[in-house]
């Protein structure tokens, strides 16, 4: 099913310079996703985390650079082509106030497949139970959801056209500590059961190193990408200025008791 | 200092620690060269807005040829959901101005006529200008205060809670989901509720008549027929579609430049209906002149 690139990145960036007025937030980055994995992009405020996602979801044209979705420009894809390639998670889930819960799930659904009515409402509950919500919550309106189910849902919507690709913008921001390890345990189990490649945008540090594959550190307009652990290690400013401290510690050390197996020596990408 | 208090001089050692200094005052040109550079912006930017506005115009009629060619891609929920919204909620008060108007017509016109007996004139003055001009251009800024706010603000707060780039990334085009039923909603209502004002208009000049010039209802119905035809009912009618489009478009655009704060929704909002009813004055004046040259 997959014809990605020949190098095995389902998504690349090559290049990405993106400047704000006189401020340049990219300077020339570099990135491939590859097939499979949990991709975290971590950086301080300011960095350039968020801009960096919509780029890649083609939301954004930067000023110079290019983005390949399955070895194609993202901006070509066609819009059934990217509802299907990519779902993405806003920060505040981004859900459609005036519908409920399903009928946001099922707008994509109805807009890009031939389902019928009758088709759309069970595979719309079965999104929901996926992204661990109550059935009851789907005939709710968004207002009246709270904070971690509004994520949740939003992930739900993600996932109605079973999207190679998820993208992620800050899923645990604003959660208390429960909800968050929750959204984390849900990242994990949707890329293992699913297989869908996840690009997750993230300051969170426990989603940084238990949940992702590689993390990749944004700091001064560049990128460093590598493995949470040899990320520790790296001596560069930015990368060490970032992770490190006693927050960083304690993660770390929780990452030690909890790692979870696949993560041993799996080193995707360059 | 001497026999400071152990906490007092913790919070000494802080604040002598801190770097203090104020921020620099950022430099400014001259008076003089302000209003330049502020009058230089002012007209560019509105050179800009001038150039967007017809982009976004070409925009929503290539979205409406496009849904012409693939009717499929209509929402007839959506476009009834808006006709209710901008038409049928708003036909009250499109009602109840319209008979004020001409109230308001038909008093200063028997003032105004009766030194020079001419208060029987009064009937044409309110039916042609209601007909011609004002239930139209009350109708038009009515709906642009109205719809084009509520336009500008919905749009917007769908723009700053990031639901247009949702729609983006699940490959739905804003233009064609969001736009093109408020426009097409906006084409069917204007026209419709111009001509409600008509009747309206005409209704009010009747009881005017009545109670001010003692004209029967009976008495005035013909007389309205001989001061107006039906060019007169057209000329109003054919500017609805129009001002429907600036009001439709006006808004439309400006929710869609909110950027993230509440505050820039209000901003576009109040940008939006005050765009419209301008440009509604001015194509209103625009019309009466190439009325009056191709002697309409």
């Amino acid at each position: 099913m997959t014809n990605s690139s020949p190098d095995g990145s389902i998504m690349s960036a090559h290049g990405i310079v993106n400047r704000f007025g006189k401020q340049t937030v990219h300077n020339g980055i570099d990135i491939d996703v590859a097939a499979g994995e949990v991709l975290g992009i971590a950086g301080g405020s300011g960095s350039g985390k968020s801009v960096l996602l919509r780029t890649l979801a083609g939301l954004h044209t930067p000023q110079a650079g290019k983005v390949l979705a399955d070895g194609r420009p993202v901006a070509d894809l066609l819009p059934a082509e990217r509802a299907a390639f990519m779902g993405m998670l806003f920060q505040h889930g981004a859900l459609f106030s005036s519908l409920t819960v399903a009928e946001n799930i099922m707008l994509p659904m109805r807009e890009h497949t031939q389902l019928s009515n009758e088709e759309q409402v069970p595979l719309a509950a079965l999104k929901l139970a996926l992204a661990g919500l109550e059935p009851a919550a789907g005939s709710k309106v968004p207002s009246a959801l709270s904070g971690g189910m509004v994520k949740r849902a939003a992930l739900a919507r993600a996932l109605a056209l079973d999207p190679r690709v998820l993208l992620l913008d800050e899923p645990t921001a604003g959660l208390d500590p429960t909800a968050a390890d929750g959204i984390d345990e849900l990242i994990t189990q949707l890329n293992d059961v699913l297989g869908v490649t996840v690009v997750v945008v993230t300051h969170d540090l426990n989603t940084l190193f238990s949940v992702c594959d590689r993390v990749a550190v944004l700091a001064d307009g560049k990128i460093t990408v590598g493995t949470p652990a040899k990320m520790l290690r790296d001596k560069q400013s930015g990368v060490h200025d970032f992770l490190s401290g006693p927050r960083v510690d304690a993660a770390r050390a929780a990452m030690v008791g909890t790692a979870k197996p696949k993560q041993q020596g799996a080193e995707h990408g360059k | 200092m001497i026999g400071l208090r152990a906490d007092h001089k913790r919070l000494v050692k802080l604040v002598a620690g801190l770097d203090r200094a104020p921020p620099a005052a950022a430099k400014q040109a001259p008076g003089w060269r302000r209003l330049i550079i502020a009058t230089g912006r002012a007209g560019a930017e509105t050179l800009k807005d001038f150039f967007d506005f017809l982009d976004f115009t070409g925009r929503a009629a290539a979205t409406l040829g496009q849904l012409l060619l693939h009717p499929g891609g209509l929402r007839p929920s959506a476009i009834a959901h808006h006709i209710t919204e901008t038409g049928v909620k708003a036909l009250p008060i499109v009602g109840l101005l319209a008979v004020m108007i001409s109230v308001v017509l038909a008093y200063q016109g028997v003032a105004q006529l009766l030194p020079y007996g001419g208060q029987d004139l009064t009937i044409d003055l309110v039916s042609v200008s209601v007909l011609r001009e004002m239930a139209v251009l009350i109708t038009a800024i009515l709906v642009a205060g109205r719809s084009g706010a509520a336009f500008a603000a919905e749009i917007g707060v769908m723009k700053s809670s990031e639901e247009i780039d949702a729609l983006k990334v699940m490959g739905l085009d804003p233009m064609q989901l969001l736009v093109a039923p408020r426009l097409i909603a906006l084409l069917i209502t204007l026209p419709l509720l111009t001509f409600f004002a008509d009747v309206m208009g005409l209704i009010g000049g009747a009881v005017i008549s009545q109670s001010l010039l003692s004209i029967s209802f009976d008495q005035y119905l013909p007389l309205v027929r001989k001061a107006v035809d039906s060019g007169d009912l057209l000329v109003g009618l054919i500017k609805a579609p129009v001002f429907a489009v600036v009001i439709a478009v006006t808004g439309c655009m400006h929710g869609l430049r909110v950027t993230g704060s509440a505050e820039s929704v209000g901003i576009e909002t109040t940008r939006a209906v005050v765009k419209s009813i301008f440009l509604v004055i001015v194509l209103d004046a625009l019309f009466s002149i190439f009325f009056e040259k191709v002697g309409i």
